[in-house]
């Protein structure tokens, strides 16, 4: 078996990088992250490892109906228990109780009603987790149950009652393009449906409250954009912001389940209420019930192509099941709409994406964020239409390959590489796993060391597929981040310190941080500072944008700090640059030690720095230029399926992906394998079932996602096209691999066993 | 009750401890070792793999009563002060460490496999860690650092 190839690049980056001055561990080069010996030693503090002198627990009640009105409340019971410090309901909150991310529909703790299963409804602080469970079970609710809003595509035909005073529909994104009623000599048409998939960081939801001295609070929370936490806590509390101070807990992991508030506004509520430091920890089953997941989808989709498999018109219709409250609804519908009809150059586009409420659970952010429920249903109709043009699946595909200067649908100009077509080739000419040969390894076969088959019945397949992704915040709204940057002589060596708000969730955003600061600074030692709201904010964690955004923040502070220390050295013949802790003419070499320049002084630069303006859709027609930047990667998956019992296993997964400039090699293929194994879940294990409303399968025992035995190897191919418009030409990398693998492997499966396979994830009664 | 362990090599006590409570918490909460961790407290996910008597099990699984006596071996006891055992550095150096909160887990379950079978193949490292979860790496990295571990000690 092959494993991964280190990162090459056979095609010329088109923008010059700085290539110079080359600092030790700077970006171009994987150093070991700063973390990552505590994290091996159990050292690193999580946010669940978080621990007070006199500290409380937290514990939260949540309603079993995922409908009803409530009739009655009555906390004396629980207030009774000795070791109970406060029991609160939505009487208890200051502020305003609603919060949202889009728009503020949820509340804190329900009022009167409650919208979906595991809707909270009181807090407990008490002595001991046990002790504030026990109080949990004498809180009496009453409830009069409704009958629950479960059917999307019903809500976004405005049928059924109301979830939300102003109708069901969340948003509906049109997008028109070209002649609605364009005709074609084929035509092929689908329905295809995305199951509830979860984000399932392993990272239990978490934190600790600390009540100050001046009437605020302290918060360490593990989250991926602290700044609008503090915003939503704010309204909640009722305190002006200088009173709600976050630090970043260590995350155990995002993959955009904690966008929206779990613990945040709840644990400070106790905390001031009692006065005393207040923990929360989720266990995993409240987890499943405590973050928003990835919207369910049902898809229509009709291609219409000419014989040569050339597409004519795309028309879509999309519905995603926002569940109980908004969240990030309305954007993930954007995405989805604007996305989807994939990395193809289409002349006439009809797209409509409705993002509905029910009372299923919120459904928000995950990574690919609509692009993949998209992917899954433009992909699979991309090989039903090379079916009927009795065409090669790459070939299909590359012939309607968009490239840079593609009209999307939006009317958007791509106005940086997209190498659609050669990302294709590249996966299609990477080696091929050996057959089955000999005495077959149970281990390596569908169904392992079950012991199910010896390989008869056992049938291979190859599927592919390409995705696109959006990178950064769309559609107008305005994404930037703060970086402070300082540069000072430490025991005789020149050190810098960087400070942003920009939350590490894993993906390795601090050592990127560092190898930024160390090229354009020209020294070694780089300190990250802790990440809280002591500065402004760095935007989100998510939206694969953290290198782009952040990293450009700090990139931009360093180069004014290094102004500032080039501007000391005077005015001396040849251009000046900083290498190896000295200060370097370009005629007469080294000039100086940059310690020498600084002598006691510090040098600081703060700066806020944003991407280039996006426009938002315009809501008829759907055309802008909504979107900052595009990013795309293919794969090739190779699947054994064993055809009597339904059982798959994915051989292979290769993937070529186009990432700019891949300023951390070794982060960038952590990416695309740990998004690729994400898709691979999605593809034939993961899913959230429900049943009318209920969530059936809470738990690691019944929610399954990949592991080391599910997950073959990786050929991984990086192109580095640089982005003339992003710094350093870095094009987000996180998302891309998780959109694409879902749909190769269905159409691996589907070319083993000849199956029309429209729903993910595939079950082993979808084979058989 | 009162319970008394051996952990990484000292004698521990612990006061007031509820019979609900599993090894985890004791270690956890109780006695100041938060690096073993809580992913499912379910026997899911390995997250919180500890060596009992030399044997690596589900810490979670483990009621506090049952460790009384006995030896406890966590992740903060395998390096030797402050040199890294050769697990820890590998998957430091591999990139097996993203999140890492599967890590602890993990290394303590491949520390165990590289004990008894030194030179794996694959198919018995995937073997030896298909009870650990990790959702950030896609497990390729942690395969690379189990090998290199394996090839430099
Ligand atoms: S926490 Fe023990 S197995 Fe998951
Ligand atoms: S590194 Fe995050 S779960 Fe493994």
């Amino acid at each position: 078996m092959t494993s991964a190839t280190s990162p090459t690049s056979t095609t010329p980056v088109t923008t010059p990088a700085r290539t110079s001055e080359e600092a030790a561990g700077g970006i171009g080069s994987s150093p070991v992250r700063p973390d990552g010996t505590t994290k091996v030693r159990g050292e690193f503090a999580y946010s669940s490892d978080l621990w007070h002198e006199d500290m409380l627990w937290g514990a939260t009640l949540r309603s079993p109906h995922p409908s009803a009105r409530i009739t009655g409340l009555d906390i004396a019971g629980a207030l009774a228990v000795p070791g109970v410090y406060a029991v609160l309901t939505h009487a208890d909150v200051p502020g305003v109780n609603r919060y949202g991310l889009e728009q503020p529909d949820q509340p804190v703790l329900a009022e009167d009603v409650v919208r979906y299963q595991g809707e909270p409804v009181a807090l407990v602080a008490a002595d001991h987790p046990e002790t504030a469970r026990r109080a949990m079970e004498r809180i009496r609710v009453d409830y009069e149950e409704l009958e629950p809003v479960t059917d999307a595509q019903a809500a976004a035909e405005g049928k059924g009652p109301a979830v939300h005073p102003g109708g069901n529909v969340v948003r509906h994104v049109p997008i028109r393009r070209g002649d609605p009623r364009a005709t074609a000599d084929v035509v092929v048409t689908g329905t295809y449906e995305v199951g509830m998939q979860d984000q399932a960081f392993l990272g239990p939801e978490s934190g600790l409250a600390v009540p100050a001295e001046d009437g605020g609070i302290d918060l360490y929370v593990a989250t991926q954009w602290l700044h609008v936490d503090q915003q939503q806590i704010v309204a909640a509390l009722g305190l002006p912001p200088e009173k709600v101070r976050l630090t970043l807990g260590g995350v155990g992991g995002a993959f955009g389940g904690r966008e929206d508030l779990s613990i945040q506004v709840h644990a400070c509520l106790l905390a001031l209420h009692t006065g005393k430091p207040v923990k929360m920890v989720y266990n995993r089953e409240e987890s499943f019930y405590g973050h928003v997941h990835r919207h369910p989808a049902v898809l229509h989709y009709e291609h219409g192509a000419d014989r040569d498999g050339r597409l004519v018109y795309v028309r879509a219709r999309i519905v995603l099941d926002g569940g109980a409250y908004a969240s990030t609804t309305g954007a993930v519908a954007g995405n989805a709409a604007t996305l989807g009809v994939g990395p193809y150059d289409v002349p006439n586009v009809s797209v409509d994406c409705w993002g509905v409420y029910t009372n299923n659970p919120p459904c928000g952010a995950m990574r690919g964020f609509g692009a993949v429920q998209a992917a899954f249903a433009y992909e699979s109709q991309m090989d039903k239409l090379a079916q009927a043009c009795g065409l090669d699946p790459v070939e299909v595909r590359t012939r309607n390959a968009m490239s840079e200067g593609t009209v999307m649908p939006t009317g958007q100009v791509v106005d940086s590489a997209a190498p659609v077509a050669e990302l294709l080739r590249r996966v299609r000419d990477m080696p091929l796993p050996a057959g089955p040969s000999g005495e077959p390894d149970l281990r390596r076969l569908p169904g392992g060391v079950s012991n199910t088959t010896h390989g008869e019945g056992v049938v291979r397949g190859v599927g592919y597929a390409v995705g696109i992704k959006n990178i950064c915040f769309s559609e107008g709204f305005d994404d930037y981040s703060t970086a402070r940057v300082r540069l000072q002589a430490v025991g005789g060596e020149p050190a810098a310190t960087v400070q942003t708000a920009a939350c590490e969730v894993g993906q390795g955003l601090v050592t990127v941080l560092q190898q930024i600061v160390r090229t354009e600074l020209g020294v070694e030692q780089v300190t990250v500072e802790p990440m809280d709201t002591s500065i402004g904010s760095a935007g989100s964690s998510s939206a694969s944008r953290q290198t782009y955004v952040t990293g450009g923040a700090v990139r931009a502070a360093a180069l004014a700090v290094r102004k500032g220390l080039l501007g000391r050295v005077g005015h001396v013949p040849g251009e000046l640059s900083v290498s190896g802790g000295k200060v370097v003419s370009t005629r007469d070499g080294v000039l100086a030690d940059i310690v020498d320049v600084l002598g006691d002084d510090v040098l600081e630069e703060t700066v806020e720095w944003r991407h280039r303006p996006t426009e938002s859709l315009d809501p008829e027609t759907g055309q802008g230029t909504a979107h900052v930047q595009y990013a795309f990667a293919a794969h090739r998956a190779v699947v054994d399926v064993d055809t009597e019992l339904g059982l798959v296993k994915v051989v292979a997964l290769d993937c070529a992906q186009d990432v700019g400039k891949a300023l951390n090699p070794q982060a960038v293929l952590g990416q695309i394998q740990g998004g690729s194994a994400q898709g691979l879940g999605l593809a034939v294990m993961e899913e959230i079932q429900t049943d009318g409303g209920l969530i059936r399968n809470p738990s690691f025992t019944d929610y399954l996602i990949p592991t080391v035995l599910d997950m073959p190897p990786m050929n991984i191919d990086v192109l580095e096209l640089a982005d003339p418009h992003a710094p350093y030409g870095v094009r987000g990398v996180g998302e891309p691999p998780t959109i694409s693998s879902t749909p190769a492997i269905v159409a691996a499966i589907r070319a083993a066993t000849g199956k029309p396979l429209t729903r993910v994830p595939v079950r082993p009664e979808h084979i058989i | 009750m009162r319970l008394n362990v051996t952990v990484n090599g000292e004698p521990k006590q612990a006061d007031d401890v509820w019979e609900g409570e599993s090894l985890l918490y004791v270690l956890r909460e109780r006695l100041g070792l938060p690096g073993s961790k809580n992913a499912c407290e379910q026997g899911e996910c390995g997250s919180c793999t500890v060596y009992l008597d030399g044997v690596p099990v589900c810490s979670c699984l483990v009621a506090a009563g049952q460790a009384e006596g006995h030896d406890v071996r966590t992740v903060e006891g395998l390096a030797d002060g402050d040199t890294l055992d050769p697990v820890q550095q590998s998957f430091v150096d591999a990139g097996a460490v993203q999140c890492g909160f599967c890590t602890p887990g993990l290394v303590v379950a491949a520390h165990d496999l590289l004990h008894r079978v030194p030179d794996p193949s694959d198919e018995e490292i995937r073997e030896a860690l298909a009870g650990n979860l990790c959702r950030c790496t896609g497990y390729e990295k942690i395969l690379d650092a189990v090998r290199n571990a394996a090839a430099t000690s």
